[in-house]
């Protein structure tokens, strides 16, 4: 039964990523005809934009447009989030943020992110959810699909990357807004709630008044999961009954965490015209995300560590859990959501046994199993790189990737960008374990509570935005170093890389010969699989072992 | 022209060899041991980020067992031993890249000892002077004899002579360099042997083009080539990141109540960062252009034969390298109406304006043919010379006769200009020729064509397998000819190359490397003629025969001494080699990390997280015990790794994903498992000293 349920949700994604991929490729390059509805509302965007957003743009014009137009979201979300008691749709009165906690919000949902230092349902007005976080959970993720698709094209040989602006606004309304709206209304269909309406008042049977919130729950809950998100409308996230009620339900937001990300690759194929290579790619991360699914259900049948010695279950792990997913789909969602960097939970992450823990700090940590929308695939381009530089060499030729040479220039970029994860993850930590910023903040002592910190700074670090939770994380130490960690962690991992591409894209292709290193190939499979595993395991491998390993040798 | 062609190749690589110092020879070593404390400097350690690293943790632990020592003694047998075996690993690193050194060195000090002082017979208008070699300049002209020394580099612009370049070349067999033609280049140090040339000399003293050449090899010591850097960044890059991965550690250690000791971080440090690749990486390059050397190869930089790797197209002459020797001339085919003898006559006459090994063949195919009646060179004659461009040469008697022989287009456009026509008998006699494999020689006596005169080669023993070879290898080889379409696409079926060029110009040459690099293919070509010299400028790898002219020489970014035509394809490989063995290395050395995590993490935390114990699967005798053994593995992989960066690892002429595949099994695989075995030996063995 498990293994069905989660064939289904991974088989269905795989299977519907493919025609998402078409979609996503048709509608990330420019119209063909000089007819049609799509054309005539380019052209009514364009006359808007003007030049700005018709231009091709190398990858600086690019970055530049992006990091302009992300600082002015962040901007305005912050003016959002800071005037929300002043501001209409507001109908059960919410009031003044703490100004860390508006940076921090600010940042998560900018960076894509969307750790959530609040509880939506307490703090947030629905013009803070809808106009500030909505809207940037659209745009966030639209950047990341700019962002591959800007890539591609540079990887393709081409110095012009096209025009972030009119990447985004296909992103956003050609791709995400149709795929959102089909995913609510079957989220709607399951029983999720779409209101503008207040909190409902209910006299419960002992005769007490219950307040119930809700709102425009399921268009937040699609793009949540759509533009790995992951930032909940409530506190409780996918957890709560009116995010995700049912059994149905689960599955639907399964496969809609995991299938952009996966049609990412396909469309990273399509652009630079070689689908093999994708196919590779694809594999790779499929057979890490297939193994990590099921080690964690395997770590989750087994009962909860404080148990084990007595004799009361003989179904798996269900501390923590949703009763109405069960283990198996509380294990599987967890992978999922840290694989991509969508972060949405529908268990306690703190209650997962601690190997299962590991798992979803290894998704962060590699941060490639799929990935974020856009930014996964980015990701193992800087494995793909340093892989080819290494192996490159050892079949006696300059290293090239897609029939450029690599050289200093991409090896010191594609560094420095694999430098920054264990720098955020590791630094944070260290820190805060040393100071009473992170030590006075756990919920545990030892082992758990280290892993508790590390979870944090993984999520940050990882764009992720799941809480591990059993951490006091609302205080201004945690909200500012988070918050500037996710910004970086967002921007930086876009720029370089595309900055790469564009250095690639002006060296002379060369042909391929015999003696080329083929990338589409299995070995060259394995040899992506290596250099994830060699350079974004190993340095990590310390912190593992001291948290959720040395927790599990424990008991 | 017979001989056992194995025989002669594997004479001259025992000579070679023989030449080669042995890996550790006894003073290179110690030149070597000297040169690797002095390199401590930190300010040539920086070169090197890895051991940079590496010095300054030994620095730091030193400070640890120095303050130890003054404090307290509580486990400084420990601390001094990590300090003992950081030290060590620094100065390995050194030692490898000296002893490279070294071997470099001694290789270039062998051939500059080749240039001999010697005395000179200087010509100034006819008169003969004596002058010391080092007082001669550029223009010059000497006079040499056999027995005595060439005192300069030079061209030979008289005369005939049997030279021995054996100090330069290792090679015993005399080689002839004449006035004239392509083999005009000598160089200063070899030694005439018979007959006398006047040369002109192309270089001051000390500026010859071997002193600059040796000055280049040793200069490119100190030169990183373009992978070299893009490898030292990522290595640096590496190092960052696990600077990180034990930097955070002993914060995170006050977490968990421990106080991680200076010493131990550092090993852990140490252990991770590539220490292997980044003690070896200099070794592996100067130890390329030490195998390059040792080919009898001068490579003007590092980076050339980095280079080398990387090429995709290899233009080879036909004659000399595909084909043994020069073509002869085998057999006659008079037209219908002319004699055997007739042909043959007209010939020679034609073909005493020819200084090419071809006329020179016709004379000698003539001299067999006629024997005694055979005709003898007549003073007075007018000799219209063979050069590339008319490719016909003839000679005018005084009696008014006048012969030409040639390609058949040129003496086609010769009759022509003479308004007689091609007949379709000389037509058909030509293409017979050429389908055959051979190359139609035509001669004309005025403007009545006599017939033609088959020229043949013979295909170099086992040139096909080796051209099988580079094409497994990626590369396609392009056979250069002056041969007309025919001759060559028979030629080029038998040898098995990928495409030819027919009836080639100098120019065509050229227009061929740049319509390949504008696809984005590097080219390799050998070449030694002053017509050659545009096209070695402009293939990415030019080698010039050493017996060439000295354009040809300044042109190409490589000079092969043995003047071997073949000895491309050797260079190709050198390249390759070079840039898997520092790929293999690198990925060694980071395979090895999983051994080592596996010895240290438990060991360091076993005190605060007993349970931690579980993982020291390898069953290490006590935590001291376990980082030493780590440690001590990573310092002496080092010296046992030195033969493969130095010998480079084995090379196989394969397609890239079978290398690949290879690579990865035996140093990705063989370098997870290896240090589990090594790092739990060395255990056993410091669990003997009962020290730790």
């Amino acid at each position: 039964m498990s293994t069905l349920l989660i064939l289904l949700i991974l088989g269905a994604a795989a299977l519907l990523s493919w025609p998402a991929a078409k979609w996503m490729t048709w509608a990330m390059s420019p119209p063909q005809k000089g007819t049609g509805f799509r054309y005539s509302t380019e052209s009514v965007f364009l006359r808007i934009g003007g030049q700005t957003a018709a231009r091709d743009q190398n990858w600086k014009e690019y970055t530049l447009s992006l990091l302009l137009f992300n600082s002015f979201m962040f901007i305005v979300v912050f003016v959002i989030l800071s005037l929300q008691q002043i501001l209409p749709l507001n109908p059960d009165s919410k009031g003044v943020l703490e100004p860390s906690l508006i940076f921090h919000t600010a940042a998560s949902f900018t960076s894509n992110t969307n750790l959530q230092h609040y509880s939506g349902e307490v703090s947030l007005s629905y013009f803070s959810q809808i106009f500030g976080l909505m809207w940037l959970q659209f745009v966030s993720a639209a950047t990341g699909i700019a962002s591959l698709a800007a890539l591609a094209r540079g990887l393709s040989g081409k110095t012009n990357m096209g025009n972030f602006f009119s990447d985004l606004m296909r992103a956003t309304f050609l791709v995400l807004l149709p795929m959102a709206v089909l995913a609510s209304i079957l989220l709607i269909l399951g029983g999720v709630p779409m209101t503008l309406l207040g909190a409902a008042t209910a006299k419960t049977l002992e005769g007490s008044l219950q307040i119930i919130a809700r709102g425009p729950v399921a268009a937040f809950v699609a793009i949540k999961q759509l533009g790995t998100n992951g930032g909940g409308f409530f506190s409780a996230n996918s957890a709560h009954p009116f995010e995700n009620p049912s059994f149905f339900t689960n599955i639907i937001e399964c496969v809609c965490i995991i299938l952009i990300p996966m049609a990412g690759v396909w469309m990273f194929g399509r652009i630079t015209g070689r689908m093999r290579h994708a196919v590779i790619i694809f594999s790779v991360m499929a057979v890490l995300l297939a193994g990590k699914v099921a080690l964690a259900v395997y770590f989750e049948s087994a009962p909860t560590a404080a148990f084990a010695e007595l004799p009361v279950q003989a179904t798996g792990n269900i501390e923590g859990k949703e009763l109405r997913f069960g283990a198996v789909a509380g294990a599987t969602w967890g992978v999922l959501t840290t694989a991509t960097s969508n972060g949405s939970v529908n268990s306690m992450h703190d209650s997962f046994n601690p190997l299962t823990g590991l798992i979803l700090l290894a998704g962060m940590w590699l941060n490639i199993t799929f990935g974020g929308v856009g930014v996964g695939l980015i990701n193992m381009f800087l494995y793909i790189i340093v892989g080819v530089f290494i192996c490159g060499m050892m079949v006696g030729r300059t290293p090239e990737y897609l029939g450029r040479k690599v050289e200093t220039h991409e090896m010191k970029l594609a560094l420095l960008t694999l430098l920054v994860h264990p720098l955020f993850i590791l630094g944070g930590t260290a820190v805060f374990a040393l100071t009473p910023w992170g030590a006075s903040t756990v919920n545990n002592p030892g082992p758990h509570g280290f892993t508790e910190i590390l979870y944090e700074f993984s999520s940050a670090a990882a764009n992720n935005g799941s809480g591990f939770e059993g951490l006091r994380d609302n205080t201004t130490p945690w909200n500012v170093a988070t918050g500037i960690i996710m910004l970086l962690a967002r921007f930086i991992p876009i720029i370089l890389p595309l900055a790469i591409a564009g250095s690639l894209a002006g060296r002379k292709p060369a042909p391929v010969t015999t003696g080329t290193l083929r990338t589409d190939t299995f070995l060259f499979g394995m040899v992506i699989l290596g250099s994830v595993i060699f350079i974004g395991a190993l340095l990590f491998l310390p912190v593992a072992v001291l948290g959720p390993v040395a927790e599990y040798l424990a008991k | 022209m017979k001989y056992n062609t194995n025989d002669h190749i594997q004479a001259k690589l025992d000579r070679r060899r023989s030449r080669r110092a042995s890996l550790f020879k006894k003073d290179l070593v110690r030149i070597a041991a000297r040169q690797s404390v002095i390199m401590l400097k930190p300010w040539v350690m920086a070169r090197n980020p890895v051991m940079f690293i590496t010095e300054i943790g030994a620095v730091m632990t030193t400070l640890v067992l120095v303050l130890d020592l003054l404090k307290h003694r509580y486990g400084l047998i420990y601390t001094l031993a990590v300090t003992v075996v950081l030290w060590a690993t620094v100065l390995f690193a050194n030692f490898a890249e000296a002893l490279a050194e070294a071997r470099g060195k001694a290789q270039a000090d062998t051939l500059k000892r080749t240039r001999r002082k010697a005395m000179a017979r200087k010509v100034i208008n006819g008169l003969e002077e004596q002058v010391s070699s080092d007082e001669l300049h550029e223009g010059e002209i000497v006079l040499v004899k056999a027995g005595e020394i060439i005192p300069s580099d030079g061209e030979v612009i008289e005369g005939a002579a049997t030279v021995d370049e054996s100090a330069i070349t290792g090679e015993s067999a005399p080689v002839v360099r004449e006035a004239g033609g392509d083999r005009s280049g000598v160089t200063g140090g070899t030694r005439v042997l018979s007959d006398r040339i006047s040369i002109r000399i192309t270089a001051r003293a000390g500026q010859s083009f071997l002193d600059r050449m040796i000055a280049l090899v040793e200069g490119a010591v100190r030169q990183k080539t373009p992978n070299e850097l893009a490898l030292t960044v990522t290595l640096a890059g590496l190092t960052l990141a696990f600077l990180l991965v034990t930097g955070a550690l002993w914060p995170i250690g006050r977490f968990f109540g421990v106080d991680l000791p200076i010493p131990t971080l550092i090993a852990l440090l140490v252990c991770l960062i590539p220490t292997t690749i980044g003690a070896l990486l200099a070794a592996i390059g100067l130890a390329g252009m030490d195998r390059a050397l040792s080919a009898n190869v001068l490579a003007k930089s590092g980076k050339a034969v980095e280079l080398a790797g990387d090429i995709d197209t290899l233009l080879l002459d036909k004659t000399g390298t595909i084909t043994l020797g020069d073509r002869q001339a085998t057999e006659y085919f008079p037209l219908t109406g002319v004699t055997r003898a007739q042909l043959a006559e007209s010939a020679m006459w034609a073909s005493f304006g020819d200084q090419t090994p071809e006329g020179k063949s016709i004379i000698k195919l003539g001299e067999e043919t006629l024997g005694s009646s055979a005709p003898l060179e007549t003073p007075g004659a007018k000799v219209v010379p063979f050069t590339a461009h008319s490719r016909l040469s003839g000679l005018d008697l005084p009696d008014g006769r006048s012969f030409r022989k040639g390609a058949p287009d040129a003496i086609y456009a010769y009759i022509q200009g003479q308004a007689a026509s091609v007949t379709p008998a000389l037509q058909a006699l030509v293409d017979g020729v050429g389908r055959h494999g051979g190359t139609p020689i035509v001669v004309a006596e005025g403007k009545n064509v006599l017939g033609v005169v088959a020229l043949s080669d013979v295909l170099k023993p086992g040139i096909r397998d080796r051209f099988e070879r580079l094409r497994a290898m990626g590369l396609r080889v392009v056979m250069v000819t002056g041969d007309n379409r025919l001759t060559a696409a028979a030629i080029a079926g038998q040898a098995g190359v990928d495409d030819y060029i027919a009836e080639a110009k100098p120019e065509d040459k050229l227009e061929y490397i740049r319509r390949e690099q504008r696809e984005g293919r590097l080219i390799a070509m050998m070449g030694d003629g002053t017509n050659d010299a545009p096209a070695l400028a402009q293939a990415d790898i030019g080698v010039a025969m050493n017996s060439g002219t000295q354009a040809a020489k300044e042109a190409g970014n490589m000079v092969d001494l043995d003047s071997d035509p073949t000895k491309l394809i050797e260079v190709i490989e050198i390249g390759k080699q070079l840039l898997m063995t520092r790929g293999a290395l690198t990925t060694f050395s980071i395979a090895n990390d999983v051994a080592k995590y596996f010895a240290i993490i438990p060991a360091m935390f076993m005190l605060a997280i007993p349970q931690l114990a579980a993982l020291n699967v390898m069953g290490l005798t006590t935590p001291q015990s376990a980082i030493l053994s780590a440690l001590i593995f990573n310092a002496i992989i080092i010296p046992l790794l030195i033969p493969v960066a130095i010998k480079g690892v084995k090379y196989r002429p394969m397609g890239a994903d079978s290398i690949l595949r290879r690579n990865l099994l035996i140093y990705g695989l063989g370098g997870v498992i290896a240090p589990f075995a090594g790092i739990k030996l060395i255990d056993m063995a410091l669990g003997l000293t009962r020290l730790f």
